[in-house]
Parts: structure tokens; C-alpha cells; sequence
């Protein structure tokens, strides 16, 4: 429980509607995205000023108070989780669009203000925000900042990390940094690297300068459908080494085609293995170029069918049936648990052929949805957390899927992070150097641990606990630690 | 490797990392016995399908792109090549990028994971082979542009591109101003842009992409082709063209793209679309600073007296973290000491 000390405190630096003390108020806050973790915090502060959020860090530090970060709470590894005896410290009012400046193509923005509404305001300068996380209706760029979020359209456009220019943070100190800036690099170490995608263990982000992109003349949405997994991987190879850079290669396997289509009538060919959105984009000639190339290329590597869009219309309709795939797969089952693994495509054959083999062994089915342009799986598992132990059996099914990733080169998480979902999984992607050296980068911005305790990083205690109970392909973990 | 470690382990006195040597004018002049990572070379391996190359830092740059350009792909930050033996490692400490930064990405952007030895001699891997990872820190673009203050570079993993299937190089006379006005006119609206540069009157910009693209492109900028224009983007990327021939001291200010002429003393040559600045000038390191800091950028020296320092100097805040982190990869301060700032 949090002292009365802190509230007191808090009360002092927030006016009554900036503070949540009451359980009902609470309540909704008690999880991310990731509900099957919930924890209802002490305290909620919602600050309005930047000055607030300052003397509210400063509460924090001088009381030993922890501090757990969030914005729209769309995140989905529990990386807003409360925790116990923690502020949890929501940015969601700081949601002024600041600047926006077509001349320099960029945005400065509020960390709350929504992925979206970034494109939406720039739109009218033929201009928008690349990264576009499937939450992005919702989410909030500060969180984006501090989960490195991605999206279908990273092979070409790359991730948050690749278009931020500049963020102003605070650390738990009290110092402002300015880290990076409008123009293309800045003197000294490069912290926007370090800050973006550090879960909120580093700084609070108090404005974010975004660069914007011209919106392409034209956009072309190809489907293909092939009767094997195998062929459809290989196509994706194909295309890219064929020279080609589409804006996004989607892939979906049978279970995610038949729910999806049921859900969204997206008119996807439903006796397909596998089916391959291929969608290109750039100046009219560049996409006519494209489309054409690709259908060889597609039709050469077997597909079944080729179907290049007419229209808008049927693009949207081709995307729509992909953009439905989890609440289309959420209608199969009661529940269902997102992974989000990457790995070299060339492993996707091995890798999906030993998924299948554990959802039999699990008797969990686990549909596939692929950002197979970057190598990024999403297996959905299906669960019904009703029945007993069901939960406890679908992690434990994820986090194998998780480091059969690792074994083929691939890391255990592309763009959802790490939060406390795949804490262990960190135990197996990386050894305890590299786990220390972490720490040893949180020790330089927070020394006390403050700022999202137990999140993202394990100590080397928890790895060594984990590889006691779990120990993947027989190799023993940390064989240099004690066990207990 | 192994040896590499040693000598960091037995290391009393600063080390001076270097491999090909193309670059030893950057940074800091700075003391210390030099530590020879040339040898640790060769291609690990390289999957065109992945879009994925990973390099022992070593291994030459002109290496790494011949084999990459035999399978129709390319290095798409177009790194600078400041002689023939510039190596990978150099590159990313440097954190150097050429031409096509602006429309394509940074050295930073590209590199997916490093491994690297610590100023304990411990080898540490972060990062990995794959284009989308967010697991853990992101240490290994934190040593880009670290100018091997942080760690010898040991092994790098990049994405790689597809090379544009036709380029063109097309110029305009028109002063600076109005070339400035134009590169992000331009670059706000879909077309292939990969290059734009301006020198003496003369704006010169590059097209990438399909031929068709390039060629309508061309039709509605206008423009005259020009016929060397590889050569041209080379001799800016690698300092060989006429420009950097001479005594006087070369600046490097990076800027937002859109900062209005500077009418600093010197003749200048614009690259990246307006965002660098490449000043030939006797004034004062303190004027030069001084602009560039009010436009929010920073300016470097790349040669002439160092007794200013060769880097815009940081904040204090932003300078106590920087030392933290020095004192957490190198705590006993081996690692190219005092290349960048001094106590880094």
C-alpha cells in the first residue's frame, strides 16, 4: 500500500479531479491490453501541467515512491501494469497536437496525443505519421515512444525509433533532456535510441517532435492465395529478393483465413493453406511497375489465385479482413492470448510446422497472422479462461512458441515489448552479461529503480528461478548462478 | 577476437581503436597505444531474401558492397569512403551517412544488432538478425555514432535494400535560397527523391526508382541531366570533389532542413536536402557554433585547429548522463578516451 505520506503529497501538488483515491475510480486502470494481468492501483494521477508532473516525480523520488507510466493502456505485454505501492502516473490529458510544420515535415506533439490524430491533422498538408500500430486509433504516441511501436508498413517505413526526430523527457532527477532534434542527428551519444522502446524504466516523455512523409500518389493491394504454408513464405522471399520493397506483406494461415472471413466478408478464398496481402506503394508508375512484377513473381512461387484490387474499394476490403483477424479469431474461442515472435522468414516453414505440432500437443488451436514482410508472427491462441488452468496452459504454450523463436534466430518480441508478459522469455534471449549491462543503463538514469519496477528487465534471481522450472532444450541457463 | 579482449583486459593506459585508419583526422586528438581490430574481418552471413547482411566490423566497405551490389542490393545509407580501407566498424562508430540519409534512413536506422566488447574486454550481444525487435534496450544503436567510446565494435547485423532500379541526376542554376526552398518543396510530395545538394549556384538533385517513375518524374521537374552524376554524389559523399580541396578548415553543420541561408563567411556546399552544411571557412569556432545552435542544430569540425573541440559542446544535464554511461560500458575509461568529449 502506498503511505499516506505520498497521498498527502499528491494531494498538495493535484487538484481533486487530477488525483483517483476510490476503488470504482481505480478499477479501470487495474490493466493494459493485456488483461489477463490485473492489479488495481493505489493512485491514479492524471497531472495537466507539466509542472505537476514534475513536482509529482519529485514526491516519487524523495519518498522512495515507484512510478509506473501510461497512456491509452492499449499496450499489450503489460507494460502499464500497476504496481503494488506505486503512482501510477497517467500522460492521457496531455493530448495537444503543438506544431505542425509542412515545410519541415514534422509534428511536435503532447505524449497523449493519439497515433491518428497525428496523420489525421497532417492530412491536410498531403502529409501523415508512417508508424501505424493496429491501436492506433487509440494508442498514444508517448506510449508508442516508450514501446517502440510498430505496425504493418515497418519493412519500408520502419518503426517509432525511425521516425522520431526529437523527444523531451524527464528523469526521475528532475532533469529535462532534450534528446535528439529537428535536425537529422545531434552531438554525443544517440539516447533517442536508448529512450525509445525503454517501457517507461528511463524517463517520462513530456513532447515528442515526429517526422511526417509525403502520402504516397498511389497505393495497389495484391492477394494471393497458395495451398501450402511453405510456398506462400517462399513467394514472400521472392518478391523482396526480386527487388522489390512492398509497403506491407501480410500473411495469414487457414484458422485466421476461415475466422476472418466469417467475421469481415473480405471475400478471401477459403480452401487456401495460406494467403499473401502484398501492398505496394510510390508514384503511379512505380506502382504499375510493381503490381506487375509482383503477380509474376507470385504466380511463379504457385500461387492458386492472383487477385490485384480494382478499386478502392475492394483494397479496403482486401485489408479489412486482415485488419479483423483478432477480433475474427476472438470470436472462435472465449479467449485468446497474442504472441508476438519474430524471425528470419527463411524459418517460417520450421517454425509454423513445430507451432502446429505444440497447439496439438496443448490442444489449444493457434491461428497465424504474419507481418511477414519483416519476419513479425503473431499466433493467436485460443483458450477459454473458464476452464481450469486453461490461462496457465496458453502461457505456457506462448512462451514455448516464444523461444522456438529465439532457437531459430528470431527474438521474442517485434514491436508489443517486453512488460512483465515475456519477462522470462528475456531470460532465454539474452545471457546474464547482457542482462546486467541493462540493468547497469537503468542504474544510469535511475539509480533507486523507481520508474516501472520488475518490468522488461529480469534480475539474474528471476532467470535463474525460471531456467530452474524451465529448462529449454535441455541447456541449463545461468549455469554460473546459484539455484534455489 | 579473443586477442582483442586480452589487450583490453591487460590495458593500464587508454587504447586507440582503429582498423583501416581512413579516419583517424576525426574526433579528438587523442594519446594511447592503438588497438589493431583490422583483422577481425569477413561476412558472416548474407541472405538477399532476408534483406539482412551481418559483418565482422572489420571487413573493408568496399567488400560489403560488392557483394551486396552483385545481388542487386546496397548499404541504403550510402556511407562516406575516406579512402579505400574504410571498414564497416569505422563506419557505424562514426555513425557517418551519406546522400540518400534523408529519404532513406541513417547509419543508426539500419543496424539491427551489434556485438561488441566492453572496456572490461566482456563480449556482450545485443539486438539480433531480424528487421523488428524490441526486446530489451536498444544498446546496439547506442554505439553508433559512440565513436567506439562505449565498446570496440566487434560484429554488426544491417538491413540491406534493394537497389533502385534506375537513377538520374538532374540540375538547375538558382541561388541558395531559392534551392533550399525547392529540396523541401519537394521532398513534402511524392516524388523519388534520394539526393539534393547545392553548390555555387548550382542545384543539383537526384531521382530513384522505377524507370518509368524517374523518367516522369523528370518530365515534371525539369532540369538538366547530368551525365556524371554518380560521380558527382561520390565526390560530395567521399570529399574528393574540388570543394574539399583545400587549407582552409572544413565544418559540418546539421540543421533542419529548412534553415535559411547562413551567410556565415566561406563557401558552403548543402547536402541532405538542406540538412547538412558543409562550410569551408576561417571564422571563429565560436561564431560558427553560435549559428548553428540558434537554428537548433550542431556544427563539427572535420579539419583544422581542434583547439575549440571538434563537437558542439552538451548541456551539462545531458553531459552527466553521457558520463554515467561511459562510466557503466568502459568504467576504467580504455576505450578511445577523450575521442568525442573530454572524461567520455
Amino acid at each position: 500500500m502506498i503511505s499516506n505520506e505520498v497521498i498527502r503529497r499528491l494531494q498538495s501538488i493535484l487538484p481533486p479531479h487530477c488525483l483517483l483515491l476510490v476503488r470504482e475510480d481505480l478499477k479501470p486502470f487495474e490493466s493494459d491490453g493485456l488483461t489477463a494481468f490485473r492489479n488495481t492501483p493505489d493512485v491514479v494521477a492524471l497531472p495537466e501541467t507539466e509542472e505537476q508532473v514534475r513536482q509529482v516525480l519529485a514526491a516519487c523520488r524523495e519518498t522512495g515512491t515507484p512510478v509506473v507510466f501510461r497512456g491509452a493502456g492499449t499496450g499489450v505485454s503489460g507494460g502499464a501494469l500497476p504496481v503494488d505501492g506505486a503512482v501510477l502516473l497517467a500522460m492521457t490529458k496531455f493530448n495537444r497536437i503543438l506544431h505542425i510544420d509542412p515545410a519541415s515535415r514534422t509534428a511536435r506533439v503532447q505524449p497523449g496525443v493519439r497515433n491518428l490524430a497525428i496523420s489525421e491533422a497532417a492530412a491536410a498538408y498531403g502529409l501523415y505519421y508512417a508508424p501505424d500500430p493496429s491501436s492506433q486509433i487509440a494508442c498514444t504516441i508517448g506510449g508508442n515512444v516508450a514501446e517502440n511501436s510498430g505496425g504493418v508498413h515497418c519493412l519500408k517505413y520502419g518503426l517509432t525509433v525511425h521516425n522520431v526526430l526529437s523527444i523531451r523527457v524527464l528523469t526521475i532527477e528532475g532533469e529535462e533532456l532534450v534528446i535528439g532534434s529537428e535536425a537529422m542527428d545531434s552531438p554525443g551519444y544517440d539516447l533517442s535510441a536508448l529512450m525509445i522502446g525503454s517501457e517507461g524504466m528511463l524517463a517520462v516523455t513530456l513532447e515528442i517532435t515526429v517526422k511526417l512523409l509525403p502520402k504516397p500518389e498511389r497505393t495497389q493491394v495484391v492477394l494471393a492465395a497458395f495451398d501450402d504454408v511453405e510456398k506462400g513464405g517462399a513467394a514472400v522471399g521472392a518478391i523482396i529478393s526480386g527487388g522489390i520493397l512492398p509497403a506491407g506483406l501480410e500473411m495469414m494461415d487457414k484458422l485466421a483465413i476461415e475466422a476472418a472471413e466469417a467475421y469481415a466478408h473480405a471475400g478471401y478464398p477459403l480452401d487456401a493453406e495460406a494467403i499473401l496481402l502484398v501492398e505496394v506503394d510510390g508514384t503511379q508508375e512505380e506502382v504499375s511497375e510493381d503490381v506487375m512484377r509482383v503477380r509474376e513473381v507470385l504466380l511463379a512461387s504457385g500461387a492458386t489465385e492472383v487477385r490485384t484490387a480494382r478499386d478502392e474499394a475492394e483494397q479496403k476490403k482486401f485489408w479489412a479482413g486482415r485488419k479483423a483477424a483478432f477480433p475474427a479469431v476472438g470470436r472462435l474461442a472465449p479467449d485468446y492470448y497474442c504472441m508476438d515472435g519474430t524471425i528470419p522468414r527463411k524459418a517460417l516453414p520450421a517454425v509454423l510446422r513445430r507451432i502446429a505440432e505444440l497447439s496439438v500437443e496443448y490442444a489449444l488451436p493457434v491461428a497465424n497472422v504474419f507481418h511477414a514482410g519483416d519476419g513479425n508472427l503473431h499466433p493467436l491462441i485460443l483458450y477459454d479462461a473458464n476452464q481450469p488452468n486453461a490461462w496457465q496452459k496458453a502461457e505456457r504454450l506462448g512462451a514455448d512458441i516464444l523461444e522456438l523463436c529465439v532457437e531459430h534466430g528470431g527474438t521474442i518480441t517485434g514491436e508489443h515489448g517486453v512488460g512483465v508478459e515475456k519477462i522470462n522469455q528475456m531470460c532465454v534471449q539474452f545471457g546474464s552479461d547482457e542482462l546486467q549491462a541493462f540493468h547497469g543503463v537503468k542504474a544510469c538514469f535511475d539509480s533507486d529503480g523507481l520508474l516501472n519496477p520488475g518490468k522488461a528487465v529480469p534480475t539474474l534471481h528471476r532467470c535463474a528461478e525460471y531456467g530452474a522450472m524451465h529448462v529449454p532444450g535441455g541447456k541449463l541457463p545461468f549455469p554460473e548462478l546459484p539455484r534455489f | 577476437m579473443q586477442k582483442i579482449a586480452e589487450i583490453i583486459r591487460a590495458a593500464q593506459t587508454p587504447l586507440r581503436i582503429r582498423a583501416g585508419g581512413t579516419k583517424d583526422w576525426h574526433g579528438e586528438n587523442i594519446a594511447g597505444e592503438v588497438l589493431d581490430v583490422s583483422a577481425n574481418t569477413g561476412i558472416v552471413s548474407y541472405e538477399p531474401g532476408e534483406l539482412v547482411l551481418t559483418a565482422r566490423c572489420g571487413t573493408p566497405l568496399a567488400e560489403i558492397e560488392a557483394l551486396l551490389d552483385r545481388h542487386g542490393q546496397m548499404l541504403a545509407f550510402e556511407p562516406p569512403h575516406y579512402g579505400t580501407t574504410s571498414t564497416l566498424g569505422g563506419t557505424l562508430a562514426c555513425g557517418l551517412s551519406g546522400p540518400r540519409r534523408p529519404y532513406t534512413g541513417s547509419a543508426r536506422d539500419f543496424v539491427l544488432g551489434m556485438e561488441i566488447l566492453d572496456g572490461n574486454g566482456q563480449h556482450l550481444k545485443f539486438g539480433g538478425q531480424v528487421i523488428k525487435n524490441v526486446a530489451g534496450y536498444d544498446v546496439s544503436r547506442l554505439m553508433v555514432g559512440a565513436l567506439g567510446t562505449l565498446g570496440v565494435l566487434l560484429q554488426a547485423s544491417l538491413k540491406v535494400l534493394p537497389k533502385p532500379q534506375s537513377e538520374m541526376t538532374m540540375q538547375f542554376e538558382c541561388d541558395e535560397t531559392e534551392a533550399l526552398r525547392r529540396m523541401n518543396e519537394w521532398a513534402g510530395k511524392p516524388i523519388p527523391l534520394s539526393a539534393g545538394a547545392w553548390l555555387s549556384g548550382v542545384f543539383t538533385v537526384r531521382l530513384s526508382g522505377a524507370e518509368s517513375s524517374v523518367h516522369a518524374a523528370h518530365n515534371k521537374l525539369g532540369g538538366e541531366v547530368h551525365e556524371h552524376g554518380a560521380e558527382f554524389w561520390k565526390g560530395l559523399r567521399d570529399h574528393s570533389a574540388a570543394f574539399f580541396q583545400d587549407e582552409v578548415p572544413l565544418w559540418r553543420l546539421s540543421l533542419p532542413s529548412t534553415t535559411p541561408a547562413l551567410s556565415l563567411p566561406g563557401k558552403q556546399f548543402i547536402n541532405w536536402g538542406g540538412a547538412e552544411r558543409w562550410l569551408k571557412s576561417d571564422a571563429p569556432a565560436t561564431e560558427i557554433r553560435a549559428r548553428a545552435a540558434a537554428h537548433v542544430g550542431h556544427a563539427t569540425l572535420y579539419s583544422g585547429d581542434k583547439t575549440a573541440g571538434v563537437f558542439q559542446p552538451l548541456p551539462d544535464a545531458l553531459m552527466k548522463y553521457h558520463r554515467r554511461l561511459k562510466q557503466q560500458f568502459d568504467p576504467r575509461g580504455i576505450l578511445n578516451a577523450g575521442r568525442m568529449y573530454p572524461g567520455l
